[in-house]
């Protein structure tokens, strides 16, 4: 039978479409879903699949012809029930609700589904109007997670708020939940031991997954040290970074017997001049950054389905605080000179050491470098700061015998030793970008400008 | 110490700064020979005489403008509109003139004047006899607004208000005239302007009021603090200037603000006190700030049921205050 086919509705707000391209000609057959037509609106070009299997037996609309959504455009001929009509989509009504029946008078009636007019919205069916609603008299509006004066307090004391429970309205954690969190600390448990004897639990129960903040029995084989906010912090950090990100490790060897020398030759200058220590972190940070120019993908985050590229290089450098591991951020490290350097990571380190940092010391890091090379370590294989790309370390420097120019020489050696992300970066980038810092660093040396 | 009304309490004030300064003298409708329709000059047109204490025609805006005149010659004016709902024809004086003589002419001119307005309802005064006038005058730099609630501020207030040598507008409520008594001190005694007060420590809640809201508020702090909910009291006592430094004090070591007032809530002084705290106290709010305050409604109604539900009053605010406690 003879069905006719209709311009759908593409949009909300598109009243009208012009006819492109026909695409099947009168006696083709057509499949179902098949496009029949090219028809482009004011918000896109698109095709109009045919609902139906059949053959087109007639052209309504004509090339070039503009006509109003659910307007025929063709008719074809069909074994399949008729496409359901379309509605049109009519404005809104803005008549006032039925209820309401008193005279207009001065204070008018209370329109329903209006969206906003003029020049702060696009008429009534602007999609974008935004519908607003009173409550209703049970309703209670849900309140927001964190009051300001909550998250100042947690700011302040370091308290991981996911700890507290709330007792305001809909659970809501108060003022005077954090306050009271303060004073008493999480779920009470045994005993609290100086942090500076770790202690091995044997538990008869070998449950290795359990949540450590449930308290258990102590019994004379065991102490139990409750988790401070920030080790919990930490702690939720490092199993994160390990589930989400596939961890590929690589290490090189690097001469550091030139950039020695350097600092022999110009430490105690540099401390009259400046009142601070020259350490070869400054220097590793200079070569990192560069590198990181190279190589930018080392300098970036993965986005789930694409990655993404920080065009900026702020450094993290892992600092060993009294509240714990905390990684302080030098920004913009690669406008900084050595000696500008030098001073950003000693500043920052007194201050993650005075427990002074600010939140924003701590954010918008983009690259992890940690020095385990000061607690003698000369391999390590660290995990990542999620949710960056990759994190170098610097080992110990020792000398060593080592070939050169076929002979035994000593040299100062150091090992750096880098974990990336292998999502973002295969063994070619990451391989590339540690001998680019290997070699810069070799490089350095008494012709390397301080400042 | 004596105890007195807040109508004795403002008596007393007048007949002591006319006393001390022969240049403070009184105008109004009815002033003089009736002694004022609430009685507040009464007595002084025996001590001062006709020249001191001037009965002036039906006629608000003269009475200003003759007060305007007469401040700008050096004398110390304190004219009264009769009720607030009069004040309108006088604006253009008080507001277009007196608060911009002294920065219009650049210090040359002062306007030492105090202008007594009795307002606000719960007396059955209908449409003209009712109204909250504050916020126009609030909005309006170059004059200072005091609003006393308890006699002791508001003879304290006054005489402050008398000395002062800008333009001051002394809103009295009228239903406080009498209902509210307390203790005042018998010798010579004045407040600052522009200084709030603690009426009641807490620590939970801070609920910033004046004028007749300022009493429920404080029946209202009494009732919950029987269930556990600790409510500091704050009378603003001056509008403007606004004591600020009281307020975010409070509202920093509550986290939590109620405004109640009885002037309507839309652009009221609330809504500026809530703006400070909301921009000088953000993190240290708890809840979001609370205002009770009159309906958006153009007149306090005169029927009996109507007026009630106009006006705030205990049971509201203690609903209120437990509403913000709870969140």
């Amino acid at each position: 039978m003879a069905i006719t086919i209709e311009l759908p509705h593409v949009g909300e707000s598109v009243v009208e479409g012009t006819i492109g391209k026909w695409l099947k000609q009168p006696g083709d057959d057509v499949q179902r879903y098949e496009p029949l037509v090219e028809i482009v609106t004011d918000k896109v070009t698109m095709d109009v699949p045919s609902p139906v299997a059949g053959s087109l037996l007639k052209i309504l609309a004509q090339e070039g012809e503009t006509i109003p959504m659910g307007a025929p455009i063709a008719e074809m001929e069909s074994a399949d029930a008729p496409p359901p009509p379309t509605v049109p989509t009519a404005p809104p009504d803005i008549r006032p609700s039925p209820e309401v029946s008193r005279p207009v008078g001065t204070i008018g009636y209370l329109f329903q589904d209006v969206g906003p007019v003029g020049p702060t919205g696009g008429g009534p069916n602007d999609p974008a109007a935004v519908e607003f609603r009173e409550l209703a008299p049970n309703e209670t509006s849900k309140p927001a997670r964190h009051s300001p004066a909550v998250r100042r307090l947690a700011n302040e004391h370091n308290v991981d708020l996911s700890l507290v429970t709330g007792s305001g309205m809909g659970g809501r954690i108060t003022r005077n939940d954090v306050l009271a969190f303060i004073k008493t600390g999480p779920a009470p448990s045994a005993r609290t031991r100086t942090p500076s004897m770790p202690v091995i639990s044997s538990t008869v129960k070998n449950d290795a997954a359990e949540p450590s903040g449930t308290p258990s029995e102590s019994n004379e084989d065991e102490e139990q040290i409750p988790l401070t906010p920030v080790r919990r912090m930490i702690a939720d950090a490092m199993v994160r970074s390990v589930s989400q990100i596939p961890h590929a490790w690589s290490t090189v060897e690097v001469d550091m017997t030139s950039l020695v020398a350097l600092r022999v030759q110009i430490r105690d200058e540099f401390q009259r001049r400046e009142g601070i220590d020259l350490t070869y972190l400054p220097f590793a940070i200079k070569a990192l950054v560069e590198s990181l120019k190279e190589y930018p993908t080392l300098n970036a985050v993965w986005g789930g389905d694409k990655i993404i590229l920080k065009k900026r290089v702020n450094v993290g450098i892992a600092v060993a605080a009294p509240v714990g591991l905390v990684v302080p951020v030098i920004h913009s490290a690669s406008q900084l000179s050595i000696a500008g350097l030098a001073a950003a990571a000693r500043d920052l380190t007194l201050r993650a050491r005075n427990n002074k940092l600010t939140l924003e010391d701590v954010q918008g890091g983009t690259f992890t470098l940690n020095n385990t090379g000061v607690l003698g370590s000369t391999i390590s294989q660290p995990i990542i700061n999620h949710p960056q790309a990759a994190i170098l370390t610097t080992e110990a420097i020792q000398k060593r015998p080592v070939v050169r120019d076929d002979a035994i020489a000593i040299r100062s050696m150091m090992n750096i030793c880098m974990s990336f992300d292998h999502r973002i970066n295969d063994g070619a980038e990451s391989g590339g970008f540690l001998m680019a810092v290997k070699s810069r660093l070799e490089s350095m040396g008494p012709d390397t400008p301080i400042y | 110490m004596v105890v007195a009304s807040v109508i004795e309490a403002i008596r007393e004030a007048l007949r002591e700064e006319m006393r001390r300064n022969h240049d403070v003298f009184v105008l109004g409708e009815d002033v003089g020979q009736r002694g004022g329709v609430f009685l507040a000059t009464q007595g002084l047109l025996e001590e001062f005489g006709g020249e001191r204490v001037i009965d002036t025609p039906l006629a608000e805006a003269s009475i200003m403008g003759i007060a305007l005149g007469a401040a700008f010659r050096g004398m110390r004016p304190i004219p009264e509109v009769q009720f607030s709902d009069f004040v309108w024809p006088a604006v253009n004086q008080l507001i277009g003139e007196a608060a911009r003589a002294c920065y219009g002419t650049n210090g040359a001119l002062n306007v030492p004047m105090v202008v007594r307005i009795p307002y606000g309802g719960g007396i059955r005064g209908g449409l003209f006899h009712s109204q909250n006038v504050e916020a126009m005058f609030f909005h309006t730099p170059g004059l200072k607004v005091i609003a006393p609630s308890t006699p002791y501020d508001a003879k304290g207030l006054l005489k402050s208000a008398i000395r002062d040598n800008n333009p001051v507008i002394s809103l009295e409520h009228k239903k406080t005239y009498r209902l509210v008594r307390g203790e005042v001190p018998e010798e010579d005694y004045t407040l600052p302007i522009g200084l709030a007060d603690v009426k009641r420590t807490g620590g939970a809640i801070t609920t910033v009021s004046y004028g007749l809201m300022l009493h429920y508020c404080l029946e209202a702090a009494e009732q919950v603090s029987q269930e556990g909910i600790d409510v500091e009291v704050v009378d603003l006592r001056t509008l403007k200037p606004l004591d600020k430094k009281t307020i975010l004090e409070s509202v920093r070591k509550t986290g939590r603000l109620l405004i109640v007032h009885e002037d309507n809530l839309t652009g009221g002084v609330g809504a500026e006190v809530a703006a400070v705290a909301a921009a000088e106290a953000f993190d240290y709010l708890d809840a979001p700030i609370s205002r009770l305050c009159g309906p958006d409604v153009p007149t306090m109604p005169f029927a009996e049921t109507l007026e009630k539900a106009y006006m705030p009053d205990t049971v509201k605010v203690t609903e209120a205050l437990r509403n913000l406690a709870a969140y």
